[in-house]
């Protein structure tokens, strides 16, 4: 693809001037040449985590406008500004200043508005971000500590978040800060002091607006800005994964340079992001603080729901069960302590060692920098869905009054059915999500091996009818067949040739890995078509790791594709 | 790594995808770069990297005229948002102060938005019709450092810290630690100062005996004469403390009216395992089909607002723990581990409702000393 006509370029001499006077002082032309070039791949689901990091610029700059106009005090005051509905009524100033934000200062409500779904965006498209990364293996070495650090800013952003939408101190935000203190109180041995810290004495004191202001404007977004700088760091320093496709190879990356091409493109995504956010701070109404007056400890509103990303411990705290323990004078608050903390704990723990899981059960120590898809892992998948199903039937039962109200269930039936549902629900979705990755898998197989159908229908000389395909393109096969690195698909045999265990199941810990790592990677390996066609199952068909021709030992005893779960394998029969 | 390289001559014809979800890609071949080998002195390109000009004029010329037109959009918009913020007034001096916020709102994020994505829209119409379509590759560069180098890095710390000594004087290092520690402690230490420790104070609240029971909102006492509809339910605070937040979040109370005969509250003592038996409910403390509870909700401390009259349920709206007025406020159901406690009252010698004492167990959630 070289252009014909190569004409000379020519630096302008002003620019050429000045060039050379930075490159004199920075000796950068090499260096800055080599990250313009920089080659970034394309795909959609990359855009995920551009939508977070844009959002977070966004928060920074309405942020700052915010900050100008916003008095994070406790101190009372009577309220006689413009909104007359309140006038007369005793409020703190943080409330009082944010009725000013909204209707005495021009842009204020929009500036707001814009902040507010910044974080339900950024927050949302972190988690989007996530399980893409999640479900197409992206975290594989050599990027775990980019994964990490992303679970980094995920948990600050919660609390950013929680912190945020604290401080107008209106009645529906010192409504989640009071849940946070029963919280805070049910932790063992230290939960009252940490309460009266946090509020300066009994809450709600006098202090809890200044000091989530301060930890929200400086502490968490000076930590996410540098958490932020070191993932974009890192991705840049490791370069981006790719999807499979043709051309594309662990050893490169495909895509289009960052000068010009993608800096336009992710500049151009800034002013979407911005015009989406606008538009939701324009059109759709978020967080209205002077429909519900001031905060007190006496009143509440009903149908008080936290932002979405709290929804699922909202959700855990309304369906948990009510035990508590008294045990030698001192009470342990059951009821709050595992679905407020263990559980938020559990699922960040889970996701934090995932990768190092993974990589123990399938002793795959290789580099990865083309993603998978998500039905060739389909042991991940389905812990993937499991994870979500988990998540999501919390997250539905934050909202279980208003479920209740609009789909006229009874309130207690749905929060007695998510009790067995959270339970069972992830067991169901990994089992279901699993037969779907191995089914997928099946038909790529199929693809390959038969070719494409076409639609068409032919009439044969005998009279029959049968159907034309057509063979699967190069570029078709490319996106399907994955080669797994030789550590996972070396075949492990329970018994060595002389009848003992094998070296890699000697030993408790020798067994369970094993076990797992015959269980993550089964499935199908789909081998690259020979000459346009493929090797049918006599190669890619067979068993769980067994392919490429050397499988045969284990291939006869597993003969099925992508068999069950474990039990029903022949090498628990063996 | 430039034998990947190879891989990659796939002619444009051959890249058609069978199936396209999302981006597709562009429609030219995968360019491979001349100028970026591994080799450091390898010479620039001859050939320019990408091309310089779109393959289609004619397409590229009228999607410039849409994408001058989208940036001349936007900069109009701008000129509107400036136009809206010095034009429309806020405030209450016009009419109504949220209808003016809204209309000011309206006006602004509109102008806001469509400078915003015409922007957006026309910078991608510039680079993906305007520009040249290209596809190029890259090599990746291994990430593990040579042998060698990681060797001579081993060499230099193990250089470092034989010259620092801290491999041999254990004296230094051990006492050196010794002293860092503290000093790490220290953030810690100082603060202590947040706030005031709890002592017993969350096992007590204002409430005493001939403390009057006031009505939340109008601050006036209350006589059973006043409160004389059955089903009904208020909350009373304490009197005297309607501006005190933090005596409200513990003392705030719901007083309940029911039909004669319809209050079976058992006569109930704690477990007595942690000191003497004490009383925590008791129809002696109701005055005439009055009973009075605590409205912070002993699950995480919300205002148990919620009453269903013809069930006599209280029902805490956060997170939906359900209470029987008739028996004591018991748990029916939800996330409440214990029956919201009952205040005594009587009536003192004006006929206002009173407390007879304060509760007879800490209000409110579970915490660690609560016993």
């Amino acid at each position: 693809m070289s252009t014909t006509q190569h004409r000379p370029l020519q630096m302008p001499k002003p620019l050429a001037k000045q060039g050379g006077e930075l490159d004199d002082r920075f000796h950068a032309a090499k260096g800055v040449r080599t990250l313009l070039r920089k080659v970034f791949p394309d795909h959609w689901t990359f855009l995920l985590g551009e939508i977070a990091l844009y959002s977070f610029i966004i928060l920074i700059l309405t942020g700052i406008f915010l900050t100008l106009f916003f008095q994070p005090s406790m101190s009372e005051v009577v309220y006689h500004g413009s909104y007359t509905k309140l006038d007369g009524v005793r409020m703190s100033q943080a409330y009082a200043s944010t009725l000013n934000i909204s209707f005495d200062v021009r842009g204020g409500l929009l500036m707001r508005q814009i902040h507010h779904w910044a974080a339900d965006v950024f927050l949302a498209a972190i988690i989007c971000h996530l399980l893409r990364i999640f479900f197409t293996g992206a975290y594989r070495k050599p990027r775990e500590t980019n994964w990490l650090i992303g679970l980094g800013m995920f948990t600050l952003g919660i609390f950013e978040g929680f912190l945020g939408y604290s401080m107008p101190d209106d009645l529906l935000s010192g409504t989640g800060v009071r849940i946070a203190e029963g919280v805070l109180l049910g932790i063992p041995v230290v939960g009252t002091y940490l309460s009266f810290f946090l509020f300066g004495g009994q809450f709600p004191g006098n202090e809890f607006v200044a000091r989530f202001y301060i930890i929200h404007v400086l502490l968490i977004p000076g930590l996410l800005l540098a958490l932020v700088s070191a993932h974009l760091f890192l991705m840049v320093h490791q370069k981006h994964t790719q999807m499979p496709g043709a051309g594309r190879t662990n050893n490169n990356v495909v895509g289009q340079p960052m000068y010009p091409y993608f800096a336009i493109k992710t500049g151009a995504f800034f002013f979407f992001v911005f015009g989406v956010l606008a538009l939701l701070g324009t059109f759709a109404q978020i967080n209205p603080i002077w429909q519900v007056g001031p905060y007190t400890p006496v009143a509440i509103s009903a149908g008080s729901q936290p932002d979405f990303y709290m929804g699922f411990l909202e959700g855990s705290l309304r369906i948990f069960p009510n035990w508590t323990w008294d045990i030698g004078g001192h009470t342990i608050a059951w009821n709050v302590l595992i679905p407020a903390l263990v559980i938020l704990g559990f699922l960040f723990t889970v996701l934090g060692v995932w990768p190092f899981v993974e990589r123990w059960a399938t002793g795959d120590k290789s580099y990865h920098n083309v993603n998978q898809k998500p039905r060739n892992a389909p042991t991940r998948t389905g812990v993937g869905m499991a994870g979500v199903v988990f998540y999501g039937i919390m997250w539905l039962e934050g909202a279980n009054d208003l479920i209740a109200v609009h789909l006229q269930i009874p309130l207690y039936t749905l929060t007695e059915v998510a009790r067995y549902a959270v339970f069972i629900g992830p067991v169901i979705a990994f089992w279901i999500t699993r037969r779907i990755c191995i089914g997928l898998q099946r038909r790529d197989a199929a693809m390959l091996e038969h070719g494409v159908e076409t639609g068409i229908i032919q009439q044969l000389p005998n009279g029959g009818f049968a159907e034309a395909e057509r063979p699967v393109t190069p570029e078709e096969a490319a996106e399907l067949i994955e080669l797994p690195p030789p550590s996972v698909t070396e075949v492990r045999s329970d018994t060595d040739e002389n009848g003992l265990p094998a070296p890699a199941r000697r030993g408790l810990a020798g067994r369970v890995q094993a076990r797992a790592h015959d269980y993550f990677v089964e499935g199908i390996s789909l081998a690259p078509p020979a000459n346009g066609h493929t090797n049918g199952h006599g190669t890619n068909g067979h068993g769980t790791n067994g392919h490429n021709g050397h499988g045969e030992v284990e291939s006869g005893e597993r003969a099925a594709i992508g068999s069950g779960p474990s039990g029903d394998r022949a090498d628990d029969e063996a | 790594m430039s034998d990947n390289d190879a891989d990659l001559e796939i002619g444009p014809e051959e890249r058609r995808p069978h199936r396209v979800i999302g981006t597709p890609p562009p429609a030219a071949g995968i360019l491979t770069d001349p100028g970026r080998g591994d080799g450091e002195d390898e010479a620039p390109a001859a050939e320019p990297w990408i091309p310089a000009d779109n393959p289609d004029p004619v397409s590229a010329k009228n999607w410039e005229r849409v994408a001058a037109l989208l940036f001349t959009l936007s900069a109009l918009a701008s000129v509107g948002f400036v136009a809206a913020y010095v034009g429309l007034e806020i405030g209450n001096k016009n009419g109504d102060v949220v209808d003016a916020t809204l209309r000011s709102n309206l006006a602004l994020g509109t102008a806001l938005s469509v400078a915003m994505l015409a922007i957006g829209i026309g910078m991608v119409i510039w680079v993906r019709y305007i520009m040249p379509p290209v596809e190029v590759s890259e090599a990746r560069h291994p990430l593990a450092s040579d042998p060698e180098d990681r060797a001579a890095f081993a060499e230099t710390i193990l250089e470092g810290a034989a010259a620092s000594q801290l491999t041999k004087r254990p004296l230094l290092r051990r006492t050196l630690l010794a002293a860092v520690l503290p000093v790490a402690a220290a953030p810690l230490i100082v603060l202590r100062d947040l706030g005031p420790l709890p002592g017993t104070s969350l096992r007590s609240t204002v409430w005493k005996k001939g403390t009057r029971l006031t009505v939340y909102g109008s601050n006036q006492p209350i006589t059973p004469a006043d409160f004389n509809s059955p089903g009904a339910m208020i909350t009373v605070i304490p009197e005297g403390y309607a501006d005190n937040d933090e005596v409200l979040a513990k003392a705030t109370v719901i007083i309940i009216k029911m039909e004669p005969g319809q209050l079976k509250i058992p006569t109930r003592y704690n477990d007595g395992v942690n000191g003497p038996h004490t009383l925590l409910n008791s129809m002696n403390w109701t005055v005439d089909n009055i009973v009075a509870y605590s409205k912070i909700c002993t699950h995480v401390g919300c205002p148990a607002a919620l009453y269903e009259q013809t069930t006599h349920k209280i029902l805490c709206p956060c997170h939906q723990s359900t209470f029987d007025a008739e028996t004591g406020a018991t748990v029916l159901f939800g996330p409440a581990p214990r029956p919201l406690p009952q205040l005594p009252i009587t009536v003192d010698a004006e006929g206002y409702l009173v407390a007879q004492s304060d509760f007879q167990e800490p209000v409110g959630p579970s915490f660690w000393e609560r016993g």
